[in-house]
């Protein structure tokens, strides 16, 4: 086995393992298996064994796709395209990037998958450069050459040339797809061309974002923010059928005589089969009370939206948003809205939160207290949302205290990484003492505590 | 392996067959399939409601000649229903038949063959003939019926603490569909096959359409597509499916209506969008404001 390729088979899964997904011998051997039963001819062919025998989770398929592209190249270095080119050729002026915006107009207007690979390649090669000042330290930018380009001025352009039969509008749509699509390519060309460069392993290091249910609520990107919202129903409705098999796990109360004697009779008075009464279902009334302050506000419109999902879960939700003043958004929550109709009215009312417009979780539930006192009883839960930043001001430890003894349960969910509590003027372990606090960082995490709860 | 497999001979044999069939599978399903038969582990298909997942073993079944047995998994399916379970009605008559011979020959005669129901897996595995076995949305059952597929899957055999073990005659070409809405156990996984179908591009899209309802215009077909995929783009709740979009072709053709313009799609929708708040969104979003 001098071949190389079971080293770099064996390197890929260790990369895999090390981006989180967890693959094991008897999945390597598969994979080795299924390579040695297809033709290596066609790289997505090997793409497609290497996809069917270890991902076995949809939300990873994006992690494994970026790391075969730089275990597996599609090409190395410029490619056959690139030793074709005569060497006088201008590499980099303003005139070359206006031919070059050109074609790139061209390719996107025609949709023509190998030509934007080959156009991404050659963005790279040629905008991207960062020349180093030795061998191996010369390194490619997808952020340079995106910047140097800038495909997004040519959306109108595009739009234009799409512009058949259809509306402008929808033309614009595609043509900012398309923009999109063309630069993940640019980002994956870069990763193999550091690759190349420094080895496959320094990529899978540094340059992979983590897959989108672990994602910081505080760290997403704007697109990020889409496509966790995009996740809540679906994570709703997996926790909801998880939540409903498990409580009918648990149902059999006790027995049911009359049934079970009378299922008997069939079996000649042999009682094969025991019948149990259903049990009754408790459901819990929550009250939740939410920083909606800039700092956390992703947060608590992700748990809002998910709590409200799964309002058929609990007996009654009340929904209340402070920064330093309490307002009770409830009403938002009609049964059957749209979730972007609800986030709009909510950031709509955010407004009524605030005073001053800097957070004080004691002034916030004091407010609290005072007002609503009468929603927390004997049978609710009180959750808590926030980071427990209250900018150095009184905590009222007090009114929390009278609070979480009025309720049931009481949680406090933060979205702040454990290293960060009670650093600055964050009050976490104080809060915390008295109403258990959980770490919160993302859809997973979110979706085990909703979980655990119910 | 050391004869050809019985199943597909190569990837683009699957991709031809299948579509001979009727069912377009793109590259990534074919080769899959292929997989599946080659290394003759069990196959799970993932992927969104109606996007074709139980259609995909029925397809292997037909190409390839194969019966089809199928187990739907629901909440509280246990072994009984699945693997296999005692006559016990049987075996009682069987013992107040016995009169006075010993208890000893009665316990022989009652555990044997013919007491024994068998249910689809059991059935599956015993079948001499090329066989497809279906095990339709897996993610309803409990997790306590995943432990008792472990042994299908992984050596495709049936342990009867009466009768011993019955292995596999043939190795069954197993195919396990699952909406994700549990995780399945890491253990399942790991025996399987992973493959997730996903809505296809407009252009695959359109020629299923076109295969299921051939009486369809193409102009027709390629304006109801491209419907489709703006709404699949939205933030429904329930996306339209590839069986929506095929019902929804019947519906205009049913109609006679070749032009899809705001009213039509409007009279129409409630083939593809089942939830009110879905359907106000799409007609907002898609500007069919009459």
């Amino acid at each position: 086995m001098t071949s190389g390729l079971v080293d770099r088979h064996i390197s890929f899964l260790e990369a895999l393992r090390a981006a989180g997904m967890s693959v094991s011998l008897a999945e390597d051997l598969d994979a080795v298996a299924a390579l040695g039963a297809v033709d290596w001819d066609r790289r997505e062919t090997v793409r497609a064994a290497y996809a069917a025998t270890l991902v076995k989770k949809q939300s990873q398929r994006a992690t494994f796709d970026a790391l075969f592209d730089v275990y597996f190249p599609r090409m190395v270095g410029d490619g056959a395209a690139g030793q074709r080119d005569d060497a006088d050729r201008v590499v980099d002026n303003a005139q070359a990037l206006a031919a070059f915006r050109d074609q790139l107009v061209d390719a996107l207007a025609e949709g023509d998958r190998q030509a934007m690979l080959d156009l991404a390649a050659e963005m790279v090669a040629r905008f991207g450069a960062m020349p180093g000042r030795g061998p191996g330290l010369s390194s490619w930018s997808a952020y340079t050459a995106l910047q140097r380009v800038s495909p997004q001025e040519l959306v109108d352009r595009i739009a234009q040339a799409l512009l058949g039969e259809g509306r402008l509008e929808d033309a614009r749509v595609e043509a900012r797809r398309r923009i999109g699509e063309l630069t993940g390519l640019v980002e994956a060309d870069a990763r193999r061309r550091i690759a190349e460069e420094k080895g496959p392993e320094h990529v899978a290091n540094v340059a992979l974002r983590p897959s989108i249910d672990r994602i910081d609520f505080t760290a997403a990107r704007k697109a990020d923010l889409d496509e966790m919202r995009r996740e809540i129903y679906p994570l709703a409705r997996r926790l909801a059928t998880r939540l409903t098999q498990e409580h009918h796990a648990k149902r059999s109360g006790p027995l049911d005589f009359r049934r079970t004697v009378r299922a008997s009779i069939s079996t000649g008075g042999v009682p094969l089969v025991t019948h149990h009464r259903p049990k009754r279902p408790h459901r819990t009334e929550l009250v939740v009370l939410c920083d909606v302050s800039g700092s956390v506000a992703n947060f608590a419109q992700f748990t809002l939206l998910l709590v409200y999902a799964l309002r058929d879960q609990f007996e009654k939700v009340r929904a209340f948003t402070f920064i330093d003043h309490v307002h009770e958004v409830t009403s938002h929550f009609r049964p059957g809205a749209d979730p972007g109709d609800v986030l709009a009215g909510l950031a709509a009312s955010t407004a009524h939160a605030a005073l001053w417009g800097r957070t004080n979780y004691g002034r916030a539930l004091a407010k609290f207290e005072e007002s609503y006192a009468d929603a927390l009883g004997p049978r609710s839960s009180l959750l808590i949302l926030g980071d427990a930043r209250s900018n150095y001001s009184d905590l009222h430890l007090d009114v929390l205290r009278r609070l979480a003894g009025s309720a049931k349960h009481s949680w406090w969910l933060n979205p702040e990484h454990r290293r960060h509590w009670d650093t600055g003027d964050s009050a976490a372990s104080k809060y915390g003492e008295i109403v258990p606090m959980v770490e919160c960082r993302n859809l997973t995490q979110l979706g085990e505590f909703v979980h655990d709860i119910l | 392996m050391p004869q050809p497999s019985t199943w597909f001979s190569s990837p683009d044999d699957a991709a031809t067959r299948l579509a001979g069939s009727g069912y377009l599978a793109d590259p990534a399903t074919a080769i899959t399939a292929y997989l599946a038969g080659v290394l003759e582990k069990p196959l799970l298909v993932e992927g969104p409601a109606g996007v074709g997942k139980t259609e995909l073993a029925k397809a292997v079944a037909c190409v390839t000649g194969a019966e089809l047995v199928r187990l739907q998994c629901y909440e509280g399916l246990d072994e009984a229903r699945a693997l296999y379970e005692w006559n016990y009605k049987k075996q009682l008559l069987r013992i107040q038949a016995s009169g006075d011979q010993s208890w000893e020959e009665t316990h022989d005669d009652i555990f044997t063959d013919e007491f024994l129901l068998t249910r689809p897996l059991l059935t599956a595995i015993r079948r001499d003939e090329p066989t497809v076995l279906l095990i339709d949305e897996v993610d309803k059952t409990d997790v306590e019926v995943e432990g008792l597929l472990l042994e299908v899957l992984s050596d495709f055999q049936v342990t009867i603490p009466e009768l011993g073990t019955v292995a596999a005659v043939r190795r069954p070409f197993v195919v396990l569909t699952s909406n994700a809405t549990r995780e399945l156990s890491e253990a399942v996984k790991r025996r399987c096959l992973y493959l997730h179908l996903d809505y296809p591009d407009a252009e695959r899209e359109r020629e299923i359409v076109t295969s299921q309802v051939p009486d369809l215009e193409e102009r027709t077909a390629r304006m109801l597509v491209e419907v489709v995929h703006r709404l699949r783009d939205l933030d429904l709740k329930k996306a339209p499916s590839i069986a929506e979009s095929v019902d929804w072709a019947r519906t205009l053709v049913a109609l006679e209506i070749r032009d899809l313009d705001p009213t039509t799609i409007d009279d129409t929708l409630g083939v593809l969008l089942k939830h009110h708040s879905d359907r106000e969104k799409a007609m907002k979003e898609l500007r069919f404001a009459g």
